[in-house]
């Protein structure tokens, strides 16, 4: 047989049916839920008199509206309760395999619960109300976010219709450098091939460099690769994905297992597989990376400058970028060390992870928030992460250096709980979109990896970590 | 959904690119539990002057004057321009209910998200891709004549301006017939319910670690 891509192996083994088109039923194993997305399709559901096809594919949880403190108070906001409440109901009526309500010591952003929970396998097709589904490509799944319709679809029929991609490699080789993390690799991606560079592909991550990346690191690259435009990141099984799995609560156990790891080794693309497009970087050339604009695409190195709508040609751009400098409040040619920021998020589905909190804690440890930083928020992605954090002790790390250390959920990536920024404040954020009002209403936004946020959180200003010591 | 056929529609220009589904219809707004009333708040930190809350009278609201949906010349406007990577961002649907309920049918540019692309088809909201030279144009002509109206035509996959020009766009056939007859894509699929039990009961066979 011809040499195929992870994503062909993926794709053939989950057709069900195919129109004369090329339009594709695909069978979709687990299918994550959340507040937001999934009510109307509840309700879809109930009013056309239908069931849900497997239960056993649902795993959901509570986390874009949920509070990141002050639990013992419930959900201040009756819009944000009502809509929790409505997920707690409806799981209630039709079952699941797994829920983590609010306050479940296992809740947490749902990108960031399946597969600390083994919920995530690899070869499964994974679907969920939410774009960022892409991180669960990390474990070499075909996972993609899907609108409303869709999850009430997949409910109702355990298919999803789609058409193939084309497929597209990021080969990034070589070694990293110090204080350069798998958050630089995808914003120098993303600032490479644009935000739409990825639309109509399915995006692979190979290279020596993603290869010695740990599953935190593989799943910030997949997660952004919606914002290079992507449905579906992915990286190949190799031993890195199987020691992760092993032992998690919804992994196979015993003999389940060893029949499942060896389907898993033949998850990665076949040597001389051919792509219909390759992007290559060289792992030497990355440095520690901030936005500067209202699109991931608007970023730059550390020790770079704010660009100068002047002195770019074509006229859609510069009037992108004037825009962007106008509603960032920034100055031409200023040097990205010079700009100061008001607050510092440190959380969300890309960089939440214990890896990030770690990565964070090692860069505050023994400092203090600069004063003029009015708040840092340091949010876990889930129980689990807060409670091993915790037992580590970064949370005092965190504390002593004045951060808030807060409960998991969404919080300030998208701002729909109290958590946002005020209009005219900046923020660095280790989230994954820095568009128009998206931490707030107002609000500006660069990207930046945890170590670059903590950096921020104690100099007060863009620094360049690998200067800190 | 509602069937889409043909469509006699008055022309706006939103003239950005990478208009963002947070754009569309910011967070806030995706607190509701329901399909329908987003219409008012599309756009909405771009429309008004003040931020929105749900459950506010939007009709009260000061609107902004330099948001070019405002302009009386707009109003009623059916069919939107759009510039490169239009909707993208996050999955959400309420970003084309948000465009439906506010009147528009079909959206024209040079490229669409996918995501968004897709959740498009399933709301009875039509986005045509052109090469960017013919919604240049488009643009142009729309700005230069109020009251810029055109003809799409679904069946024929026509768009025909008012100088007499008419314009072939691609659809997927399988996408095409749903539109055109505005059938429900899970009662479509049900009708595959034999191949999709045949194909679970493989699966369970090979793989059962994924039915745990
Ligand atoms: S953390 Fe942000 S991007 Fe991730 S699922 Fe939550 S809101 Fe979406």
């Amino acid at each position: 047989m011809a040499a195929q891509t992870l994503y062909e192996k993926l794709w053939s083994s989950h057709v069900v049916h195919e129109e004369a088109d090329g339009t594709a039923l695909i069978y979709i194993d687990r299918h994550l839920v959340h507040e937001v997305t999934s009510p109307q399709a509840f309700e879809g559901l109930k009013l056309a008199g239908r069931k849900p096809w497997r239960i056993s594919s649902i795993v959901a949880t509570a986390d874009h509206n949920t509070p990141t403190d002050h639990w013992e108070q419930g959900i201040l906001d009756p819009v944000s309760r009502q809509q929790v409440e409505t997920l707690d109901a409806n799981i209630r009526e039709v079952g699941s395999l797994a829920y983590f309500p609010f306050k479940d010591e296992r809740q947490g952003i749902v990108h960031v619960i399946g597969p600390e929970n083994g919920a995530t396998l690899p070869g499964m097709t994974v679907v969920c109300g939410d774009s960022h589904t892409s991180t669960h490509g990390a474990f070499a799944c075909l996972a993609h976010g899907i609108g409303t319709s869709e999850v009430e679809h997949v409910m109702a029929t355990q298919c999803l219709l789609q058409k193939k991609s084309r497929t597209m490699l990021i080969r990034v080789d070589g070694q990293l450098g110090q204080g350069v993390t798998a958050k630089d690799v995808v914003l120098a991606i993303i600032g490479k091939i644009g935000t739409a560079g990825g639309t109509g592909y399915a995006m692979e991550f190979g290279g020596s460099a993603i290869r010695s990346l740990s599953m935190e690191g593989r799943m910030t690259i997949c997660n952004m690769a919606i914002e290079a435009g992507a449905r579906a990141g992915m990286v190949g099984v190799d031993e890195t994905t199987i020691e992760y799995l092993e032992g998690r609560p919804f992994s196979p156990k015993g003999e389940a297992w060893e029949q499942a790891v060896a389907y898993w080794r033949t998850l990665k693309s076949d040597e001389g597989a051919q792509f219909d497009k390759v992007v290559e970087l060289k792992a030497e050339d990355i440095l520690p990376q901030v936005t500067w604009g209202t699109s991931p695409e608007m970023v730059t190195t550390v020790d770079g400058r704010v660009p100068d709508p002047a002195a770019v040609a074509d006229p859609v751009r510069r009037e992108g970028i004037e825009r962007a400098l106008k509603y960032m409040g920034l100055e031409p040619n200023t040097p990205i060390t010079e700009i100061a920021v008001d607050q510092v998020f440190i959380g969300s589905c890309t960089n939440s992870r214990i890896e990030d909190l770690r990565e964070a804690a090692a860069v505050a440890k023994g400092r203090r928030k600069a004063d003029s930083v009015k708040r840092v928020l340091v949010v876990p992605g889930s129980g689990l992460v807060k409670r091993q954090a915790e037992d580590e002790g970064l949370h005092e790390i965190f504390v002593a250096a004045g951060f808030e250390w807060r409960e998991p959920g969404c919080s300030m990536c998208l701002a729909m709980n109290a958590d946002r920024l005020e209009p005219g404040e900046r923020c660095a954020s280790t989230s994954n979109r820095n568009f128009e009002g998206r931490q707030g209403a107002g609000g500006r936004t660069h990207l930046v990896s945890p170590a670059m946020a903590a950096a921020a959180a104690v100099t007060g200003h863009f620094t360049d970590v690998r200067q800190l010591g | 959904m509602n069937p889409f056929t043909k469509l006699d529609g008055l022309v706006a220009p939103l003239d950005r690119a990478n208009v963002d589904t947070d754009a569309i219809i910011p967070k806030q707004f995706l607190k509701s539990i329901k399909r329908s009333g987003f219409g008012p708040n599309a756009f909405d930190e771009w429309r008004y002057l003040d931020v929105g809350q749900p459950g506010q009278d939007n009709s009260k609201r000061p609107l902004n004057p330099d948001f070019v949906l405002n302009q009386p010349r707009y109003q009623g406007a059916q069919i939107l321009l759009t510039r490169d990577n239009f909707g993208c961002g996050s999955s959400r649907e309420h970003a084309p209910w948000a465009l439906e309920d506010y009147g528009f049918r079909v959206l024209i540019g040079p490229s669409f998200a996918d995501i968004f692309f897709n959740n498009s088809f399933k709301n009875g909201l039509l986005p045509i891709k052109l090469d960017a030279a013919e919604v240049d144009e488009l643009f142009r002509q729309c700005e230069a004549n109020e009251g810029y109206r055109l003809v799409v035509d679904l069946a024929a996959q026509t768009i025909t301006r008012p100088d007499g020009r008419t314009i072939g766009f691609d659809i997927d056939p399988f996408r095409k017939e749903c539109l055109l007859n505005g059938w429900d894509d899970i009662g479509l699929t049900l009708r595959h319910a034999d191949k999709i039990k045949a194909y679970e009961e493989r699966r369970r066979a090979e793989h059962p670690y994924y039915f745990a």
